[in-house]
């Protein structure tokens, strides 16, 4: 099999990406290893649409969606990408259990963005999950948390979550901010605010709808207990019983595919994360692959959905299917959207910058590798010892070799050597992930080719 | 600059360097061991953990007395380690196998293990060529290819992450200064005094070992020394934790101490190439399950491809420059198996300022065509 | 602990009992057909498209497994693939990303218990 563009993640990006690319008249294929299209913000809208829990935002995605339906495309729902050779264009897939390969000219890597972990101690307690995970139980199971929930954190997503939880009849009982005093003031120097006043009274408006929850400003040192189940939740200077507690601190690139691929990164200080470097169009260092949307930087899906579209029309331009001059005409406007779309964001990004107690622990006992189940000390003390990165620290002491592979602990991890080392998370750098992406069985590699 | 003045400085931070800085740093010596950062060609970081005896030195019997006796070191260097660094090495040397696949290399492997037996000459060399049957009895879930294997009762297997670590603790523990972020570029050399320049800072001594692995390649020369390594991938799966099942390591397939099978590994001659290939990830999956069928419905958690420090014959490389005594090269592709020799023979040697005539083979001088007719 | 919003389905009649419909669908929300899967061998219904993992928060179970390291209980964290906290054996098959995987008529989802068992002699 072979097409002149893959794409992988069928959310905002890699939809409108591939409507772009399909008009263009290019072959398309698009993977994403959720069985049904939509990435993480229209996750379950075919189904959920009409539910008006989930806002006008939500049900916003349905014209993409269906535009993106009725493509004729090699559309693979549930299939997982778990190795791409760049140099040749060589996509190795699974899907139920058979292995295949893919050739493509191009490949744009619209995989999107993770929660940021939230290690606190306490955070692996049955009954603590992220803000996102109660969003999608929301979106897909029509389930929401029983008893007391408290809602931990700050930005945007956790603000939806608590409306959201309110229409559905389950209003969290408290919510912990995090933000620490001073931000708004830090955030009204970052500016934005004029060019983004549509999506600003959009979130003010979210704010009104939850001023009834009751809310605690500036919390530190957030803490989960219980024993086999989360029964408090404390921080400095109080604690309530709960039975859920659910965490944000806001998302971050999945940068996992584009490390392992050697793609470069630069790191973003006001979001505090790694972003492949990309041109305008999401070129990256590597002359076949493309990044778009929230995996190359967070911007929300509306500055995701003109990233696609750009990306798409560079696709098209490399292999002649559009001329300079039609490029330029098609490009001109998407620029304007997604500037449009980006200009809250210095705001944004300065309000909600995480603490440094959320970046890096301050408890050496604080689980840090989820997987392995290495602690903040143990993260330290290797550190200290000579590991100067998270590669060498994960042959010290298994952080990153766990299932996850580190998507979970790479970057507190980094925040610790940095604070060890008194240096940068910028100057300690990456994990370099390895193939396959996602697990496969060893059978299932077997039978490949 | 001011210099660092230490009794010695042990270039690289792998397994090799820091089984020969441990030992320096054990015997009294204040030793400075310089290392590269985080991202770096680091064999000990990929390789597949095997204390290994039965395939080595075949036409070389040196070597497989050198590894014997490396082998014998381990246990005493494993609780030693143990002790001070309070890490489990995992060391288990309930002897291996090598399985065989079909009845061509059956033959092909007896007809070699014959031949190693054959040139220890008195230095005695145990083995058996087991036939399915039996090796059935002793190795749950053997597939049915299988038709034998050869076994020996000196090989093992030792968590190699577990032992760089705890080399680093304990040197560190005991003295000696690890430096990361310290690539050495240059140095001056002079008979028993050396200096270089890393990361900033001056370092001297009387003494200079490199252990730079592929590096030493580049390094060597400036000392008065020849080092001529070159990379081969080797490429190595690993699956998530299973319940513990195979009672002793076999060449390419082991249960780690945490329980994950490790399946390995490839020999692939394609320069500093570190990237992973599909068709060769296959290959491994499918030997594994040919050898052991239940091995298929495990998830692989794991994979990495990584560079082994080969000389042209594939044995070790150990040496004292003629020219500027005092600097010595280490290099080998075992530094695992090789581990308790280097910290607990080689060591002690190069402190003294001699290395033993045993070792007298496996200087870089046999490569010399000129030398050698 | 989770539970079929209040919005949407109407509370079962009674509590408990094997085969009990956890959950009714009300016309007047949009799609709400659930299915029955098995949870550590217990009937439960979930809405149409809900993945394993949340089959078993609507369980109420107490966890999806146990750590292979210390043997830690453990709920699923993130329901979008990037933590690997919901492995669990579903249909027999052990350690599978449940949140990655839709739920379906008869399934069965049962707790990952520590390191699996690979092979039985
Ligand atoms: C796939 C694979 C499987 C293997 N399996 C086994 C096995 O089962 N059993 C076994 O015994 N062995 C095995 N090995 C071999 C074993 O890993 C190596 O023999 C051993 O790691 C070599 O150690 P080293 O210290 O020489 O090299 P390395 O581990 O490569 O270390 C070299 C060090 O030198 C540093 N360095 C390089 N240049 C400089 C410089 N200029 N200045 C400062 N520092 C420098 C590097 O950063 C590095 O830390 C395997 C290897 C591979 C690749
Ligand atoms: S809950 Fe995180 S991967 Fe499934």
């Amino acid at each position: 099999m072979s097409c002149d563009l893959a794409i992988i993640g069928a959310g905002p990006a890699g939809m409108a990406a591939a409507v772009e690319a399909v008009d263009l008249g290019l072959s398309v294929a698009v993977i994403d290893e959720n069985p049904a299209p939509g990435g993480q913000i229209f996750r379950g809208l075919e189904g959920a649409a009409g539910d008006a829990a989930l806002g006008a935002d939500y049900a916003a995605g349905l014209p993409l969606l269906r535009a993106f339906r009725a493509l004729r495309i090699g559309y693979r729902p549930a299939t997982t990408l778990w190795h791409l050779e760049p140099e040749e264009g060589v996509l190795s897939l699974l899907a139920a259990g058979t292995t295949s390969e893919l050739t493509a000219g191009r490949v744009l890597l619209a995989t999107g963005a993770q929660e940021r972990p939230v290690p606190i101690p306490g955070w692996t307690l049955p009954g603590v999950m992220t803000a996102g995970a109660a969003q999608i139980l929301l979106k897909t199971a029509g389930a929401v948390p029983k008893g007391r929930t408290v809602l931990a954190g700050q930005g945007p997503l956790l603000w939806l979550l608590a409306a959201q939880l309110a229409r559905a009849g389950a209003p969290p009982a408290l919510i912990l901010e995090t933000r620490p005093k001073g931000r708004l003031a830090e955030a009204l120097r970052a500016g934005g605010l004029l060019a983004g006043a549509p999506l600003l009274a959009k979130g003010l408006a979210l704010l009104a709808k939850t001023r009834r929850i009751p809310r605690l400003r500036a919390v530190t040192g957030l803490h989960a207990e219980g024993t086999g189940h989360v029964r408090r939740v404390l921080w400095d200077g109080g604690a309530t019983e709960c039975d859920t507690l659910l965490l944000h601190e806001g998302v971050v690139p999945a940068t996992h595919i584009p490390l392992a691929l050697g793609l470069e990164h630069d790191w973003d200080e006001a979001q505090r994360c790694w972003r492949p470097r990309v041109d305008a169009y999401g070129a990256s260092s590597h002359p076949r692959v493309a990044v778009a949307g929230d995996g190359a930087g967070i911007g929300g899906w509306q500055a995701a959905v003109a990233a696609g579209r750009l990306a798409a029309l560079d696709a098209a331009r490399r292999v002649g299917r559009l001329t300079e001059a039609g490029f330029a005409r098609r490009a001109g406007p998407l620029l304007a959207t997604r500037r449009a779309a980006l200009a809250l964001r210095p705001f944004l990004d300065a309000l909600y910058a995480p603490p440094g107690w959320v970046l890096a622990p301050p408890e050496d006992a604080t689980l840090v590798c989820r997987c392995e189940e290495v602690t903040a000390g143990q993260v330290r003390a290797a550190a200290r010892l000579g590991a100067t990165g998270p590669n060498q620290l994960k042959a010290y002491c298994r952080a990153g070799m766990g299932p996850c592979q580190g998507r979970m602990c790479g970057a507190t991890v980094a925040a610790l050597i940095a604070e060890a080392r008194g240096t940068t998370p910028e100057a300690v750098g990456t994990l370099r992930p390895r193939a396959p992406y996602k697990p496969l069985t060893v059978a299932e590699l077997a039978r490949t080719g | 600059m001011r210099d660092d003045s230490f009794d010695a400085i042990v270039v690289g931070g792998g397994l090799v360097g820091a089984a020969i800085a441990w030992g320096l740093q054990r015997q009294g010596l204040a030793t400075a061991l310089l290392d590269e950062g985080d991202v770096a060609y680091r064999a000990s970081r990929g390789n597949f953990g095997l204390v290994w005896v039965q395939s080595k030195g075949l036409g070389a019997p040196w070597y497989q007395r050198w590894t014997r006796a490396s082998a014998g070191e381990w246990p005493a260097l494993a609780e030693e380690l143990g002790a001070r660094s309070g890490e489990d090495l995992g060391l288990r040397q309930p002897g291996g196998v090598h399985l065989c696949l079909s009845e061509a290399e059956f033959a092909d492997r007896a007809a070699r293990m014959e031949r190693m037996q054959r040139e220890a000459g008195n230095y005695p060399y145990a083995y058996r060529m087991i036939e399915a049957p039996e090796l059935r009895e002793m190795l749950p879930g053997l597939g049915p290819r299988v038709v034998g294997a050869s076994w020996t009762p000196y090989d093992g297997h030792a968590n190699p992450l577990r032992l760089l670590h705890a080399l680093h603790r304990a040197f560190v523990a005991a003295g000696g200064a690890y430096v990361p972020n310290a690539k050495v570029e240059e140095g001056h050399a002079a008979p028993r005094d050396f200096a270089v320049t890393a990361g900033g800072r001056r370092f001297a001594a009387p003494r200079i070992v490199l252990a730079a692995g592929l590096g030493n390649a580049e390094l060597a020369p400036r000392f008065g020394l020849a080092a001529p390594v070159r990379p081969q991938r080797g490429q190595v799966l690993v699956t998530e934790r299973a319940a513990e099942l195979l009672p002793m390591p076999t060449t390419t397939i082991r249960q780690t101490q945490e329980g994950s099978l490790m399946m390995g590994d490839s020999m692939e001659e394609v320069g500093f190439d570190l990237r992973q290939t599909p068709e060769v990830m296959r290959q491994i999956a499918e030997r594994a399950v040919l050898s052991f069928p239940w091995i298929g419905q495990l998830n692989i958690v794991r994979a990495w491809s990584a560079l082994r420090v080969m000389a042209p014959d594939g044995l070790p490389i150990y040496d004292q420059s003629a020219r500027f005594p005092g600097a010595f090269t280490a290099n080998c592709h075992s530094g695992v198996t090789l581990a308790g020799a280097h910290a607990r023979l080689l060591a002690p040697m190069i402190a003294e300022g001699a290395l033993d005539p045993m070792l007298d083979p496996f200087t870089a001088g046999r490569f010399d065509v000129r030398a050698a007719s | 602990m989770f539970a079929l919003r209040p919005d949407r389905f109407r509370p079962a009649s009674a509590a408990g009992g094997a085969g009990q419909r956890r959950g009714t669908p009300d016309a007047r929300t949009g799609p709400t057909a659930t299915v029955e899967v098995f949870v550590d061998g217990i009937p439960v219904r979930v809405p149409e498209g809900a993945s394993a993992a949340a089959a078993v928060l609507l369980a109420g179970s107490p966890l999806i497994r146990e750590t292979p390291v210390t043997g830690a209980p453990r709920l699923p964290y993130c329901l979008m693939g990037v933590c690997f906290d919901c492995l669990a054996e579903i249909d027999g098959i052990a350690n599978r990303q449940a949140c990655m995987v839709p739920a379906v008529p008869g399934m069965r989802i049962a707790p990952q218990r520590g390191a699996r068992v690979a092979f039985r002699s």
